[in-house]
Order: C-alpha cells, then sequence, then structure tokens
C-alpha cells in the first residue's frame, strides 16, 4: 500500500474572499486544518493618503479621512480636525462640539453593527447581519438627513461642523436610540449573543493577554476585550465627554477565558448600549442658539510646530501626528489606526489554531482593509 | 526638550541609544511606559528622523523620543525587541523612508509592493512613469 505523504501545505487566503474584512491577504502555512502560521500580507489598498497630505491645503484633506475608515467616517473627520485645531489653536463652538458628540456616537454603534454582523456572517450566522444592518439603516437616514450622505459624510470641519440640526432629527433619533437600548439589543442578544453555537465557536479562541494586548499597542474594544479597563473618552477626555455619564464595558471572561474572542465581541455589543446613553444625554442637553463653526481664513495656515491628538474611534484610537511649518499644508501627517496594530498581532494569535478559527479572530479583532492601508 | 502639545516631554537622543532609552523608559519602576502609541519617520531635509511616542498607563503621561540619521546612510537600532508593536511600525517606516533598522527580524516592504523602487514620503521622491512596463499616462486612449 502506497505511503500518504503529509507534508505542509501553503495556502493563500487571498485578497479576494469572503471572509476577510476587505482586501487583506494571508498566506498559511498548515499541516492539514490546523496551521503553523498565517502570514498578513497588506498593502492592497495603499493610497499614500500620508503623502497626498503634503500636497494639499489643510481644509481640502477633509474627505481624505472620510475614508481612512468609511464605516465611521465622522470620527475620522473628527480627529483630524482636533489635531488641526489642536496646532492652530482655533477654538471650537459649544454647539458643534454637541453635534460632534451626537454624530460620533451615532457613527460608533452603526460602524459596531456592521463589524459584530460582519463577525456573525463569517461564522456562517446569516440572519442577524441582516437584523443588525436594518437598524443601521435608521442611522443611513439620520445621518442623510444631517449631512447628506449615507457613507463618506465629510461633516466635521476644522473649526466646527457643516450643518446644525434639520427638523425632525431630534425626535428621530431618541426614538432610534430608545428602540436600540430598551428593545432590540435585549433581542439581538437572545438570537445571536447567548445562542450556544456562538459561545461555542467564540469561546477561548484567539486569547490575548492583557501584557501581550499592550505590547502590541492594541486600542479600543480589542483592549479591553483584554480586560484593560482604558477609554480614551474617559481617561483622557477630550471635547465634551465629561460632561456625559456613561459606563466603559470591560472583557470578563464570561463564557470562557479573559480576552478571548467572545469578549471583544460583547464589549462591542455593550459599546452599543452606552452610546445610546450618550446620544440621549446630549440630545436634551444640546444648546438651541449657537455658532456650528468657526469660520477660518481660505488661505489657512498653522504654525510652526508638531502635535499628536488621538481620539476614541470605533476600531481603535486614532491619532494624526502633524508636523507644520508655518505653511498652508502639512510637512508630515502620520495617521495611526487601530486596525493596524491588530493586524500585526494575527501572525501570532494563529499558531497552531484552525483555519475556521482563524476566520473568528479577524473578525472579532474588526480589522477594516482601509485602515491597515491608508 | 520641548513638549509640544500630545507628545509629552520629547527628547532628542543619537541613534546608537534608541534602545537603551526606550528599555529604560519601559522597564523603569514608577515609569512603565508600556504603549508605544505610534513610530514614524520625518525627512529634516539633509537628514531622516524617527519618533517613537510612548505612554505609561501607570502615571498617566506621555514622552517621546526622537533621533536623526544622516539621508545617504540612514540605520537606526530596531526597537522591535523592546515593543512589539514596533515591528509593523518600524517595517512602514522603512518602506516609506528607506531608513533601515537594524536587527529587525524581517525588515521588507509592507505597505508598496517588494519591487517598487524609491521612497515615497521623501521630499525628493519622484513620482515614476508607471509600474510593471504600463505607463500612467496613456495619450494613446486618453489625450
Amino acid at each position: 500500500m502506497a505511503e500518504f505523504r503529509t507534508e505542509e501545505m501553503v495556502l493563500n487566503m487571498g485578497p479576494h474572499h469572503p471572509s476577510t474584512h476587505g482586501v487583506l491577504r494571508f498566506i498559511l502555512i498548515s499541516d492539514g486544518e490546523v496551521m503553523r502560521k498565517a502570514m498578513p500580507d497588506i498593502g492592497f489598498l495603499h493610497r499614500g493618503l500620508e503623502k497626498i497630505a503634503e500636497l494639499i491645503p489643510y481644509q481640502s484633506f477633509m474627505p481624505y479621512t472620510d475614508r481612512i475608515d468609511y464605516l465611521a467616517s465622522v470620527n475620522s473627520n473628527w480627529a483630524y480636525a482636533a489635531t488641526v485645531e489642536k496646532l492652530a489653536g482655533v477654538e471650537v463652538p459649544e454647539k458643534a462640539e454637541y453635534l460632534r458628540v451626537i454624530s460620533g456616537e451615532l457613527t460608533r454603534i452603526a460602524s459596531h453593527f456592521i463589524g459584530v454582523g460582519a463577525l456573525l456572517l463569517d461564522l456562517g450566522a446569516v440572519t442577524p447581519f441582516v437584523h443588525a444592518l436594518r437598524e443601521r439603516e435608521t442611522y443611513n437616514d439620520l445621518i442623510e438627513m444631517l449631512c447628506g450622505a449615507r457613507l463618506t459624510h465629510n461633516y466635521v470641519r476644522i473649526g466646527g461642523v457643516s450643518h446644525g440640526l434639520p427638523d425632525g432629527f431630534k425626535e428621530k433619533a431618541l426614538k432610534f436610540v430608545d428602540h436600540l437600548e430598551y428593545e432590540f439589543l435585549d433581542e439581538f442578544n437572545e438570537l445571536a449573543s447567548f445562542n450556544s453555537i456562538l459561545i461555542n465557536r467564540l469561546r477561548n479562541v484567539g486569547i490575548i493577554t492583557p501584557e501581550t494586548a499592550i505590547d502590541y499597542s492594541l486600542t479600543g474594544p480589542n483592549l479591553r476585550g483584554s480586560g484593560v479597563k482604558f477609554d480614551l473618552r474617559k481617561d483622557e477626555p477630550y471635547s465634551i465627554y465629561e460632561r456625559f455619564a456613561f459606563d466603559i464595558p470591560v472583557g470578563n471572561g464570561m463564557f470562557g477565558t479573559v480576552g478571548d474572542s467572545y469578549d471583544r465581541y460583547f464589549v462591542r455589543m455593550e459599546e452599543i448600549r452606552q452610546s445610546c446613553r450618550i446620544v440621549r444625554q446630549a440630545l436634551n442637553r444640546m444648546p438651541d442658539e449657537g455658532d456650528i463653526r468657526t469660520r477660518i481664513p481660505k488661505a489657512f495656515k498653522v504654525p510652526e510646530g508638531e502635535a499628536y491628538v488621538r481620539t476614541e474611534c470605533p476600531r481603535g484610537e486614532m491619532g494624526f501626528y502633524l508636523v507644520s511649518s508655518g505653511d498652508r499644508k502639512p510637512s508630515r501627517l502620520k495617521i495611526r489606526t487601530g486596525s493596524f496594530s491588530a493586524m500585526s498581532i494575527i501572525e501570532e494569535l494563529s499558531r497552531g489554531v484552525m483555519v475556521a478559527d482563524l476566520v473568528a479572530i479577524i473578525g472579532s479583532l474588526d480589522v477594516v482593509a482601509p485602515e491597515v492601508d491608508r | 526638550m520641548t513638549e509640544p502639545p500630545g507628545l509629552g516631554l520629547t527628547v532628542e537622543v543619537g541613534p546608537e541609544s534608541l534602545p537603551d532609552a526606550l528599555a529604560i523608559l519601559k522597564e523603569t519602576e514608577g515609569l512603565k511606559f508600556v504603549q508605544l502609541m505610534f513610530q514614524t519617520g520625518l525627512d529634516l531635509g539633509d537628514r531622516l528622523g524617527v519618533v517613537y511616542s510612548l505612554y505609561s498607563f501607570e502615571i498617566n503621561s506621555k514622552v517621546s523620543v526622537k533621533a536623526s540619521v544622516p539621508k545617504e546612510d540612514p540605520v537606526v537600532p530596531s526597537a522591535c525587541m523592546i515593543y512589539k508593536a514596533a515591528d509593523w511600525f518600524e517595517r512602514e517606516t522603512y518602506d516609506m523612508f528607506g531608513i533601515r533598522f537594524a536587527g529587525h527580524r524581517d525588515l521588507r516592504r509592507i505597505l508598496l509592493p517588494d519591487d517598487w523602487e524609491g521612497f515615497p514620503l521623501r521630499k525628493d521622491y519622484v513620482f515614476p512613469e508607471g509600474y510593471g512596463g504600463i505607463k500612467h499616462e496613456r495619450e494613446d486612449i486618453c489625450p
């Protein structure tokens, strides 16, 4: 009888794949179903945003920041505007800060819906993804009422925001967050989060200890899923976040070990609930009168110097490091995103893991290609 | 030493002392700058610079370390043994600026294709005419 050859296979989980979140490529070296190593190959969505920033004026770069994380455009816009405002010393009016918080938290809710829905879809649960997207449709309607766009919003401007609240927005938004917090999330948890198949697929998969998470510079829900209670909105408050009462959900090994994929998934579900609280408080307290924007000159120059501002975006902390030489264009703009660090940990997490678990790990880290590649 | 907003106390050190400085900042009790917030390169005209920006959860403060090397032969010792996050950050800095990190376990291009020529974020970068034999400007189909 012939001997079976057993050797390692080198497989390509190519950029064109239904289970990778965008154009991401992995080279898998596997012994049957169990992987020895999965090496990420990134750069398929590299558009040279950092080089483009050096060629165009500050205000013109705002639409490009939409596309750094197109699922959470408002948050990316806000991070860039906050950096330029910090270095240039531009004051933002109070009403504009409220509008930024409202749109930013609504966008966080929508982004988490996609992140959680995509994880469930990759694991094979097709139904909850559609439910999550249906709720996100209300968000799309709201944000279209606000700024005219459903995906890449370009809503925040240097010095404020671009539009005020239209009539009917406040009632519709309050109805939306009430529906989410008191009806939809509990229903969704019954259907998906506490489903025994999902728990068995995600528990004890991709365990990241707090020390490893900090060493790889993981941030946002990935870091909080490992038990580290650190959120920039509370620990390094920016804008007007100190005025709102909300909690920080942290992974606690509910069904497995602290820092496994289930913790990262459940932290995102709980963050949706907390964001609903913030939106409700902000809508009720927002002043009716006030400017929404501080005018900046057309030939806007930023004084010489450097600054780094980081904000809590849905996929981690997004920071912009800006070096200015006193001109109308930046001298260097470095974009630091949460997904870039999350991608870098996948190679270490994938040793000795089955291919199906790799899909669960990538989904639970909520990696999107444009943030990785810029 | 300066303190730009968001970077904390910023010091410039010689490139050879970078790993020691970072290790001291990371491991000393009472400092514990364990999170590498970001690492990047800078084009300073005739020299190339690197910036490492660190954060300490324990004392809630930041510190940044800078170094600069000549443009003709930019070599900086790698920090990937100290911070695992520095691995990919340094690969990106190499990809964009051409700064070589001595002691890095796998220094190769990360965002651009492996056969790309030139280092885009340098100020004297010349935009290529085409890639893979196909020109960007196609007068025959789009005058």
